[in-house]
């Protein structure tokens, strides 16, 4: 029909052009930098649990004060059946927790983007929840909450949401202008302009929510946790923490406090994947600039 | 001046086929419509024209002057704040709209980055309740229009400038309007690219019969595309002058190096010139 092609025919088809671009295994020097992304920080903590192990050694530091490197894996390995249950609490909770925050924060920002009645009615509400420190609403979750576990669950899921609330409320707030007037044009009802445009466009603010969400989340259980104290079989890795701080078991707490910190970066890594798998193909900040 | 200042009907001399003086119905027809923001710009002051089906309008004026604001109010995207806008000839409301399906190419390319190209151009059809796979073939073909057949799984960030007005031109030719509206749609391109648009776009004009209306601030481009050139002068913005392009179609690259295109370009140039220097008296 037209003549227009003759510019710009691709010299090989797109789907091509667009695997040659993603990061292939066999390139050698692809996989030289991944190795070296790879080994640079596991090398870094080899090092540093070797300098540990070295000043606990060379200077003869009592176990109550800092255990070995050796001791604290022995406590993780001996205290298992004590560890390993408490973690899988902590991890129900931050992860109930986080769930319930991503369903309401979502369907909570879209209400409040659909009239400003409703935003000027609620966000106050959410902001105040927001800048109350979560450890003074504690206690008095802890009385209302029918049970200890749904206390904690309840003020993770506080810390948790606000973050995604805001930020996906900001995201459906800022689609291109010309982008709403090509929907109306062609006649988009609301849940058209909702679905296939504000979503999509709230999508990269809804992932920095989680992620940012994620981690609030796992401090807000530990918190509550500490705030409400309690004891018994269906305790998480704070308890056992605290716990352990009593009794002067030193190699256990740090057993704990490893757990804690390797759940809180794998969080992290997930929601960055997550992050990085819906928008490497598309979104600025995922995209390797290739200039 | 080839022209007076005269909205809608000039003297003789148009082509009878798509001539200004037919006695057609226009297609959609201005009258005295005024814009005024809620800052107290006045985008347009009393506007009133008449564009005969068929032909290619280009609505020409220095920046600010109300251009884009025109093509808004003609496709629907916000209200005039008084005058109207009719659509007498009115065969076209099955869809419920008062206006027949219009194709509208913004100033930028205004894409959807997470979609595919494929998916950008689909969207209209979409909109419309279309299923993927019976606008397959739609798509393809507004697509191939636009000459990026081969870039529809591509997406938006992997194309040049060019490439993603040309899928915005695709989506907007998609649901066959029967008008095109294009607000500076060349703007950010260089002279080849525009050029060989242009050529492009007057092809896919003369084989389909539709109308277009045209924002450019490009004496050249409008000249060269145009039958009808309207100018407009800014603060208030207002039409000023209303010529006839009438150099037979088709139009091609030699054309721009014609006589009767110099000669056409000097005068719009002129009338340009007028209405900018109207502006400072007024
Ligand atoms: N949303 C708005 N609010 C207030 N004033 C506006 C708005 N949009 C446009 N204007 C004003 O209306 C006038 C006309 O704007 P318009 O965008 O129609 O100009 P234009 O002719 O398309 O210019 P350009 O060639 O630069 O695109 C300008 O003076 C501008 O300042
Ligand atoms: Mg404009």
């Amino acid at each position: 029909m037209s003549t227009l092609e003759t510019a710009s025919k691709p010299v090989s088809t797109p789907a091509a052009a667009v695997q040659e671009e993603t990061p292939s295994s066999t390139d050698p020097n692809r996989l030289g930098e991944r190795l070296i992304r790879i080994l640079i920080p596991v090398a870094m903590l080899g090092a540093l649990i070797l300098l540990w192990a070295w000043y606990v050694t060379a200077y003869d530091v009592p176990h109550y004060i800092l255990p070995s490197p050796s001791r604290v894996a022995k406590a993780m390995i001996e205290d298992w059946h004590i560890l390993g249950p408490a973690l899988l609490v902590t991890l129900k909770i931050t992860f109930t927790a986080l769930a319930l925050a991503l369903i309401g924060g979502v369907a909570l920002a879209v209400l409040l983007i659909q009239s400003k009645w409703i935003e000027l009615a609620l966000y106050p509400y959410a902001v105040i929840l927001q800048v109350t420190p979560i450890v003074a609403i504690a206690p008095l979750i802890l009385i209302y909450a029918p049970t200890t576990q749904s206390a904690l669950l309840i003020c993770a899921w506080l810390v948790a949401f606000f973050p995604i609330l805001s930020n996906t409320a900001q995201g459906l707030k800022s689609v291109d202008h010309n982008l709403l007037n090509l929907f109306e044009l062609y006649g988009a009802n609301r849940w058209q302009s909702l679905y296939l445009l504000r979503l999509p466009a709230a999508l990269p603010y809804f992932l920095t929510g989680l992620r940012i969400g994620g981690g609030l989340a796992l401090i807000a259980a530990v918190v509550a946790e500490f705030a409400a104290g309690s004891a018994g079989a269906g305790s998480g890795l704070a308890f056992r923490l605290l716990e352990s701080q009593f009794r002067l078991n030193i190699p256990r707490l740090f057993a704990a406090l490893i757990l804690l910190s390797v759940t809180g970066v794998l969080i992290f890594f997930a929601t960055s994947l997550i992050s990085h798998l819906l928008l490497h193909k598309w979104h600025e900040s995922a995209v390797k600039r290739e200039n | 001046m080839v022209s007076t200042i005269e909205a809608g009907g000039p003297e003789a001399g148009a082509p009878a086929e798509r001539s200004r003086t037919s006695p057609a119905r226009p297609l959609v027809s201005l009258s005295g419509v005024s814009k005024v923001f809620s800052n107290g710009t006045v985008a347009l002051r009393d506007m009133s024209l008449d564009i005969q089906p068929g032909t290619f309008v280009s609505l020409l004026g220095p920046s600010g002057c109300g251009k884009s604001t025109a093509l808004r109010i003609i496709a629907g995207l916000g209200e005039a704040t008084s005058g109207s806008i009719d659509w007498p000839t009115s065969e076209f409301d099955a869809s419920g709209q008062p206006h027949p399906e219009i194709g509208f190419v913004f100033q930028e390319p205004t894409l959807m980055p997470w979609a595919s190209v494929f998916n950008n151009v689909r969207l209209p059809l979409r909109l419309k309740g279309k299923s993927r796979s019976a606008s397959r073939e739609d798509v393809m073909n507004a697509l191939e229009m636009v000459g990026l057949e081969n870039f529809a799984e591509a997406y938006p960030r992997e194309l040049s400038g060019g490439m993603k007005m040309r899928v915005s031109i695709a989506r907007a030719l998609v649901t066959r309007p029967k008008l095109l509206l294009m607000d500076e749609p060349f703007a950010a391109l260089d002279e080849i690219t525009r050029f060989k648009l242009n050529n492009d776009l007057l092809h896919l004009w003369e084989s389909f019969g539709w109308t277009v209306i045209f924002v450019t601030h490009s004496v050249f481009e409008s000249v060269y595309l145009s039958d009808r050139i309207v100018v407009m002068a800014a603060r208030p913005g207002r039409v000023v002058a209303d010529l006839a392009i009438d150099a037979p179609y088709p139009r091609e690259d030699d054309f721009r190096t014609s006589t009767v295109y110099n000669d056409y370009c000097r005068d719009v140039s002129n009338a340009l010139h007028d209405a900018m220097d109207e502006k400072a008296d007024a």
